[in-house]
């Protein structure tokens, strides 16, 4: 028997805010995590994350580490991050 | 890069044939995602000729082109078989005047 826990407005596929930082400080431990849930529905968020490990990197590829922190669920349970990247002084 | 799935074969051709590409939903002119649109839009804005490719009537495509860029989501924006980004890179890239200095020195012209 699955029980099915629906929050206001929420599909089973969303995210909660606290779990993306999780996630994405889990990868990235000195990143700065800040998120903005954009429409309250747990799927699309806007985010800004600051680590010294983009240094040196390419936008792409600061967005991919953070796609990659957070373990394929982009695209698929998060429809839609708004994803900012930087190193730390540029801020 | 797993080598054997077939649509890498097809991807690599149509960025390498074609200089602007953006897998998109949808169509450019019948865009199916706001973020598409907004891609399309910017490539628009610019004048800039681009062959827009339909990953909604493609399931394998829609997976595949995801696989080839290592990249989780669709837009995605080649320039000169280059992946560039999805909307909010090709985004931030039109508003610092990024993406026109990337045209010029790809001698992308818009076209008039």
């Amino acid at each position: 028997m699955v029980i099915e826990t629906r929050r206001k407005g929420w599909n089973a596929m969303a995210m909660a805010a606290e779990e993306i930082e999780r996630l994405i400080c889990e990868s990235l431990p000195d990143a700065r995590v800040n998120i903005e849930d954009l429409r309250g529905d747990g799927d699309h968020y806007a985010a800004h994350v600051v680590s010294e490990a983009f240094r040196g990197k390419s936008r792409v590829q600061q967005h991919q580490m953070v796609y990659k922190a957070l373990r394929g669920r982009m695209g698929d349970n998060l429809h839609a991050l708004a994803l900012q990247t930087s190193v730390p002084d540029e801020t | 890069m797993d080598m054997e799935n077939p649509v890498f074969e097809r991807i690599k051709n149509d960025v390498a044939s074609n200089d602007v590409v953006v897998y998109m939903k949808g169509s450019p002119v019948f865009p199916q995602c706001g973020f598409s649109a907004a891609v399309v839009q910017i490539l628009s804005e610019m004048k800039v000729k681009f062959r827009g490719i339909d990953v909604l009537s493609d399931p394998s495509l829609r997976d595949g082109i995801k696989k080839f860029s290592d990249w989780p989501t669709i837009p995605q924006l080649y320039i000169k078989g280059e992946f560039i980004g999805g909307c909010d890179i090709v985004r931030e890239m039109f508003e610092s005047g990024e993406l026109a200095d990337l045209f010029q020195k790809q001698g992308i012209v818009s076209v008039a």
